[in-house]
């Protein structure tokens, strides 16, 4: 090894700047991403995805059961308040599934977009100490909620074949595979945003708190509650603006043959969310580097 | 034939004091708002002070260094709290970058602030060890390697499948230490790992840090430990309210710096310059002889008094605490104004104070210090620990005189650290009496 380093440096005058192997200035003027450094990193992602998992199930005795107890209450509220009693219509499929698929991929997006969000405050003692490329902890996040989303969904298949078992009106179709896909964008898109908010909220502090509010208000802006049939036929361009909105009507699509977002929505939306994903990793590699100086 | 690892450049470093406020993001809007409009900003600084490094919510942590490290150098890094020390750690681990200037390093870097950082009390000691090695930039198959070494350092085998959370402290940083050991990086950054642990374990630390420097590694120390820093640095270099004001071999640094710590006149008065915390500043502390006298000299026969004045911002329990260290920076006396710490427990213990001028008197017995120099430290702390509050560290230097009494009953030094007088007795028994003893304690 330092053999090596001594050839080296005897090839190279002592101001060659190719003579150094880490260079650390000020972040003026530095648009230097080092996403190759997450790949190299990539064991730690493993480690803290597994961390998560364990912790969370030997803290909590209902561990995994609150997994499954949250979205069946909510599904059970909307059945109930937007079903019942406000009585919106659900495009013919039975009402609990109906909400259920939407609760659950939408607590997905909004739980993996939170804690996103919250990235350098939940992790200051570690970043405070130790360099890895920052990026590591978003993306360990938006994982371990996949772990969330896939015992949700395995819940939702029962019902789902129930109600196919009782002769609902819908078909079990192939492109039941390409539920990952929509996943995948989920991730991608909840990364994106979640990247921007927390560039934002390590500088302005007092945003943290309007993000589970703008959350809740994103959510009647996308069809969860209702389908996307009840939006005028004049403001769907506008509407489906909404990256969410496209992944949760394609979803249904999928599940119950319901109304099919067009192609250039479904284009739209994977638009936004790479252009989301591009802003909110530039900006977050620009705040990493002094993060540290303000939380 | 030995050639630079490690070159920092005019490097700079700034502070902003205080929090940013509500209504930041208003007035970011604001300007960005004129600026687009080509007005002229409506927030911006009159005289444009942003400009001058003294302004006051604005500290330089660190003012133009210059230097380099040579490969296979033990440079210890020294000086006061707020010299700048763990800035200066802080830029090598790369958790924040420099203001101005820049800093060229070449191989590996690996940095120990603290060690420990990411261990969760859930996973057991095996599953820490590769979390660990993972956060401070270790692959799987890395950490697999050295598995059984990193378990055989901590000497904890039998409890490596254990959560750490059932762990003593101890444990939980022979393990940590013992992953932080074997990063083998080409570079090594330690702060203040030395100051945990019990004494065999340090003296492996110290080991493990020397054998690395042996092997032609570049080592970056930061300790209080003075004795450390000289036993394991070949360099030092002396930082003072963020300069370097000396970068020399170790014995001359070593030398100078405590030769320059702590006030001699056995008082010092800060008034509204003094260490404060948000809720308390240290303002003077003064040494006091039986007499009242302030003194830097105390003859062994007397007690040593020390006056703490302190003024409380903001009401609260304080836990008033001294530390008293050799030159080598070994601490002889801790103690905190603790019932449990007190001859007959302070009336005003565990009581708020309110806002305004107080005063702490505490009296260090008699016969009880070694002859010798001693720096003392002061903290007003907030919470039992002494985490928080206001820290006076090496604020100042005193001497203990020998007595004549003393020098002319022995003229060895002894050793120990202190010297309270015991009840000693020495007294002829009889045979049979040791006899008799030794079959009562037998049939017990």
């Amino acid at each position: 090894m330092t053999t090596g380093v001594e050839t080296n440096s005897s090839d190279n005058n002592a101001a060659s700047p190719g003579e150094w192997d880490l260079i650390l200035r000020s972040r003026k003027g530095l648009l230097d991403l080092q996403l190759d450094k997450l790949w190299t990193y990539r064991d730690l992602i493993y480690l803290l995805v597994r961390r998560d998992f364990v912790s969370f199930y030997k803290q909590t005795i209902l561990g995994p059961l609150w997994y499954i107890i949250q979205p069946l209450l909510s599904t059970f509220v909307f059945t109930i308040v937007f079903g019942r009693i406000a009585r919106i219509p659900t495009d013919g499929v039975p009402p609990f599934l109906f909400y259920f698929c939407g609760t659950v991929i939408w607590n997905y997006y909004s739980n993996s977009m939170q804690q996103i969000s919250n990235t350098f405050i939940a992790n200051a003692g570690i970043f405070g100490k130790v360099y890895f490329p920052r990026l590591v902890a978003p993306i360990s996040t938006t994982i371990i909620n996949v772990a969330q989303l896939v015992i949700q969904f395995a819940l939702f298949s029962f019902f789902y074949g129930y109600y196919f078992w009782q002769g609902a009106s819908f078909s079990v179709q192939p492109q039941l595979l390409l539920i990952p896909v929509l996943v995948l964008q989920t991730m991608l898109l909840s990364l994106g945003v979640g990247t921007i908010v927390s560039s934002l909220t390590t500088r302005y502090r007092d945003l943290a708190f309007a993000v589970p509010f703008t959350l809740q208000l994103w959510m009647y802006a996308t069809p969860v509650v209702y389908p996307l049939s009840q939006i005028p036929p004049a403001w769907v361009d506008l509407y489906m603006l909404n990256p969410m909105a496209s992944i949760v009507e394609t979803l249904r699509h999928i599940l119950f043959q319901t109304g099919l977002p067009e192609a250039k929505h479904l284009a739209i939306s994977w638009g936004i969310t790479i252009v989301l994903l591009g802003i909110g990793v530039v900006q977050f590699a620009k705040t990493e580097k002094d993060a540290m100086d303000r939380v | 034939m030995s050639h630079t690892v490690i070159e920092f450049e005019n490097v700079w470093k700034e502070y902003r004091l205080g929090t940013l406020g509500h209504g930041t993001l208003y007035r970011d809007l604001q300007s960005w708002w004129a600026r687009l409009r080509g007005k002229e900003d409506p927030n911006a600084l009159i005289g444009d002070v942003e400009r001058d490094p003294s302004s006051a919510d604005r500290f330089w942590a660190l003012q133009d260094l210059n230097f380099s490290v040579q490969e296979g150098d033990v440079l210890g890094i020294v000086g006061k709290n707020g010299a700048g020390k763990s800035t200066l750690l802080k830029i090598l681990s790369r958790v924040t970058l420099p203001t101005r200037g820049e800093i060229r390093i070449k191989g590996r870097c690996a940095s120990l602030l603290e060690i420990g950082t990411g261990f969760h009390p859930e996973l057991t000691g095996r599953e820490n060890i590769y979390l660990n090695g993972a956060i401070l930039g270790m692959n799987r198959a890395e950490i697999d390697r050295k598995l059984d070494e990193i378990i055989a350092f901590s000497g904890i085998e039998q409890f490596i499948d254990t959560p750490v959370k059932r762990y003593s402290s101890g444990m939980y940083v022979r393990l940590a230490f013992a992953v932080a050991a074997h990063l083998d990086p080409e570079i090594l950054v330690v702060d203040e790992v030395l100051a945990v642990g019990d004494f065999e374990f340090q003296a492996k630390c110290l080991d493990k840090m020397r054998s690395a420097s042996q092997s032609g590694r570049t080592v970056l120390f930061v300790s209080h430990n003075l004795q450390a820093v000289t036993n394991l640095c070949t360099r030092a270099i002396l930082l003072q309210k963020g300069r370097m004001i000396m970068n020399d071999d170790v014995q001359s640094v070593l030398r100078h710096y405590v030769q320059n710590i702590g006030s001699e006149g056995g008082q010092i008065i800060w008034g509204e310059d003094g260490p404060s915390s948000p809720e308390v500043r240290i303002e003077r502390i003064r040494m006091l002889r039986e007499n009242g006298l302030v003194s830097s000299e105390f003859p062994f026969e007397e007690r040593i008094g020390v006056e703490i004045t302190f003024r409380v911002l903001m009401p609260r329990v304080f836990f008033p605490t001294i530390h008293i260290k050799n030159l080598d920076g070994v601490a002889c006396i801790a103690s905190t104004n603790f019932p449990a710490m007190s001859v007959t427990p302070d009336p005003a213990y565990n009581t708020r104070l309110e806002v305004g001028l107080h005063r702490t008197m505490v009296w260090i017995p008699s016969h009880f210090m070694m002859d010798g120099d001693y720096l003392l430290d002061v903290v007003m702390a907030v919470t039992p620990g002494i985490r928080g509050g206001a820290y006076a560290e090496d604020a100042l230097k005193f001497t203990v005189a020998d007595s004549i009494e003393l020098r002319t009953q022995y003229s060895l030094t002894t050793g120990g650290m202190v010297m309270p007088r015991l009840d000693w007795r020495t007294e002829p028994i009889s045979e049979a009496e040791a006899l008799s003893k030794a079959i009562s304690e037998a049939s017990a």
